[in-house]
């Protein structure tokens, strides 16, 4: 069992959570994720680790209380437990060998995103960031990410902060007025990472996009997270979670990533009759 | 007086296939102490086993069947658990008709004594009689300066090698990447073949003698193994099987409905997706389903998709069925619970609409030369294609070892397709101290050659730390 020794509302439906896992939070690296199970009879679910304290012990995810699994974990609190937490998992992000990185986080993926900046920052590089979000309370982090960022750029759908609009129109309008990147690292939904890399194609700016496929073990085993990267399958498990936001293709993973729709729709009816507490 | 002998197997009582077909229960019952007892009455006792030299792990067989016939039926169970730590799971999962039975002296002219059915009525019986957990006849005792050892993956050749390490007296703690302990015992192995709660009875006898588990850690990830030597353990033994799934790569293997055999079964088994959504894990329940492959591991997936509900399930096979690799027990009792099996039959390409499964594309194929596997190679027939209509394929061709351990370990050699390395007497790696046994150094196989590994592995470790210090 795993200790919550931290939880926070962040928005509706948005929850931080530390949790007490030295083991993980020893090894983690930036773009490393855990698979986690609520309860007994849950699922295994990865998220992508949003920071980690080796000191303390800790390992902090912030996820989006959308499915049967995040919605129970949102029904915990600080002090409860979860069953199980495992990782680090994946490889760690490349970060080094760039002078100038623009990242673009896109709501729940702006939590991924932190550490990253973060770890290019302490490095010297030059990290410009692109936030978005639906709308203002769903812009996370953006203190943090301040501490740690040269420029920051927030955009949101319906311009309740920043510019109105999407994290694309942002990094465009930074491009045509002359700034320069030798790196873009997308982090957010599947289709904003796919436009993003089709900008980044066009300006021929090298883009890293973290993947968060439907997966059960996390080690290679099952195959479950399979994505079609330059015509070639890799495990997103083990291969990534980073890929070449170029050779990815987002189509296909869009289409697994919904494979489950129906099922969803059923467990989370078992929820509302049951009720959530167990 | 001579005893006519029979020459058949006293038969073992089976759940009805039209019954089964709609349940995880366990398909075969096992025997009652008479069934036992008078099948104990066919074993000849003789002089010179040769069903002990057929087992990976040498039961003693004829000693044990000796106790059944007496009705001592704990003592049996005794002498089994002498040599093999695992008997209810090997009684029913062993491929005896390989090992043991296939050296009986009487299969020569009939049925071999029914050594499999025997060593699993006597562990149920153990099981059933034996004094509670906790509370072991003869405990072990660790001293506190013991030599600690660590054993990375906690399947057959992990838990066989931790408790014969335990009962040598030495520290032993257990890794394992998934939440629960047993390895493909949990994760591969359907319920209706082998019950996990035997696999959790037996994982509780090895916490009696002392061993540690430590679920949620991936060695090489979480710890290294060069880690776990600096921490104080002395020696190491890796059992992470082969956990990699094989796909075929042809076209349309990334459609929604397309699982490697890994991945459903663990899904079905380990996560218990059959009781969605009182379980939180979903799986598509096909209404028409291909298997591909003839192994067990394809016969495990299509039975559990049958009793997911399938109203059709079909064995894609290659060669033909004298070929397959599987159990012919699993692929009996496949064909009575109605599976279709499309032999000489290889899939050319999955077939899809709005990026879901709608059929498999196969080519008819003929035996041709025999292949290094000593099989014939299977030759596609030129225009024989045709169209099978699924919505769920499965991919049970195969698995390879996973190579994280490999990737993460400094100084161990692997073969070039990811097996590692060993030394065949000792399960010695290329790196002192630490061993590697099971199906992470020959490629998936059997529980009981994990088993014999695992074992070998035990003996090398304790005359190394004996010699060490």
């Amino acid at each position: 069992m795993f200790k919550i020794v931290k939880k926070e509302k962040l928005a509706e439906n948005l929850y931080w959570m530390d949790i007490a896992a030295p083991l993980v939070a020893q090894k983690a690296m930036p773009g490393q994720f855990v698979i986690l199970r609520v309860h007994d009879r849950g699922e295994r679910i990865p998220l992508t680790i949003a920071d980690y304290d080796r000191k303390k012990g800790i390992v902090t995810i912030i996820f989006q209380a959308v499915g049967k699994t995040t919605i129970l974990l949102a029904t915990k609190e600080q002090g409860g437990f979860i069953q199980d937490f495992v990782g680090p998992l994946g490889t760690e992000s490349k970060l080094d060998g760039f002078e100038r990185v623009l990242c673009i986080g896109g709501g729940v993926g702006i939590a991924p995103l932190y550490p990253q900046v973060k770890y290019l920052f302490q490095k010297g590089t030059h990290v410009d960031v692109i936030l978005g979000a639906k709308s203002k309370e769903y812009i996370i982090l953006e203190e943090q990410i301040r501490k740690v960022a040269h420029d920051v750029y927030i955009t949101t759908d319906d311009g309740s902060y920043g510019q109105k609009g999407f994290v694309t129109d942002a990094a465009k309008a930074l491009l045509d007025a002359g700034h320069k990147y030798d790196h873009v690292i997308a982090i957010g939904p599947l289709i904003m990472m796919k436009m993003v890399s089709k900008l980044t194609k066009e300006y021929g700016i090298s883009t890293t996009v973290s993947m968060n496929p439907i997966m059960i073990d996390g080690t290679g085993m099952c195959g479950g997270c399979r994505v079609t990267v330059g015509g070639q399958v890799k495990y997103a498990c083990v291969d990534g979670p980073d890929f070449d936001g170029h050779l990815v293709d987002f189509d296909e993973a869009m289409r697994r990533q919904s494979v489950y729709k129906d099922h969803e729709k059923s467990a989370l009816d078992s929820i509302e009759h049951r009720g959530v507490c167990r | 007086m001579q005893m006519t002998h029979k020459k058949k197997k006293t038969a073992m009582p089976e759940q009805h296939p039209g019954k089964r077909k709609n349940n995880f229960d366990e398909v075969a019952l096992g025997y009652t102490k008479e069934q036992a007892m008078e099948e104990a009455e066919r074993c000849l006792n003789c002089k010179k086993p040769a069903c002990v030299k057929g087992c990976p792990v040498n039961v003693r067989i004829p000693e044990f069947i000796a106790l059944i016939k007496e009705g001592d039926f704990m003592g049996a169970a005794e002498e089994i658990l002498k040599t093999n730590n695992l008997p209810a799971i090997c009684g029913r999962v062993c491929p005896q008709e390989d090992q043991c039975e296939k050296m009986c002296i009487l299969s020569k002219k009939g049925d071999s004594v029914a050594i499999g059915r025997l060593e699993r009525f006597a562990a149920d019986y153990y099981m059933a009689n034996k004094p509670k957990s906790g509370n072991p006849k003869n405990p072990v005792k660790q001293k506190g300066n013991a030599p600690k050892v660590a054993v990375v993956g906690g399947g057959p050749a992990g838990l066989t090698a931790a408790a014969d390490l335990a009962k040598c007296g030495y520290k032993v703690t257990v890794f394992e990447a998934l939440h629960r302990m047993g390895g493909v015992l949990v994760y591969g192995i359907p319920e209706f073949r082998l019950p996990k709660r035997l696999v959790k009875q037996e994982i509780d006898a090895l916490k009696d003698l002392g061993v540690e588990f430590m679920p949620n850690v991936v060695i090489g990830k979480t710890i290294t193994i060069d880690e776990l030597l600096k921490q104080g353990y002395q020696a190491v033994f890796i059992g992470t099987g082969a956990g990699l799934p094989k796909f075929m790569n042809i076209p349309g293997e990334n459609l929604n409905g397309v699982y490697s055999a890994n991945e459903y079964l663990t899904r079905v088994n380990l996560m218990g997706a059959y009781d969605f959504p009182k379980s939180d894990t979903p799986i598509i329940r096909g209404g028409k389903v291909a298997v591909v492959g003839g192994g067990n591991v394809a016969m495990d997936a299509a039975r559990c998709a049958l009793r997911l509900g399938a109203e059709k399930v079909y064995i894609v096979y290659r060669r033909s069925e004298g070929e397959m690799p599987a159990r012919k027990e699993e692929v009996q009792h496949a064909k009575e619970e109605g599976i279709i099996f499309k032999v000489l039959t290889n899939p050319v390409e999955i077939l899809g609409k709005d990026g879901w499964v709608t059929g498999i594309k196969c080519i008819r194929t003929k035996l041709g030369q025999q292949d290094e596997s000593g099989r014939g190679r299977p030759i596609p027939i030129e225009g024989s294609e045709f169209v099978l209509d699924v919505d769920v394929v499965i991919m049970a061709i195969g698995t390879d070892p996973n190579p994280l351990i490999a990737k993460t370990t400094s100084g161990i050699d692997v073969q070039p397709w990811g097996g590692i390395i060993v030394d065949q007497e000792t399960g010695q790696t290329s790196r002192k101290g630490v061993y590697a046994g099971g199906d992470a150094v020959t490629g998936a196989a059997t529980v009981i050659q994990a088993m014999g590994a695992g074992k070998k592995a035990a003996r090398a470790i304790d005359k190394y730390l004996k010699q060490k210090k």
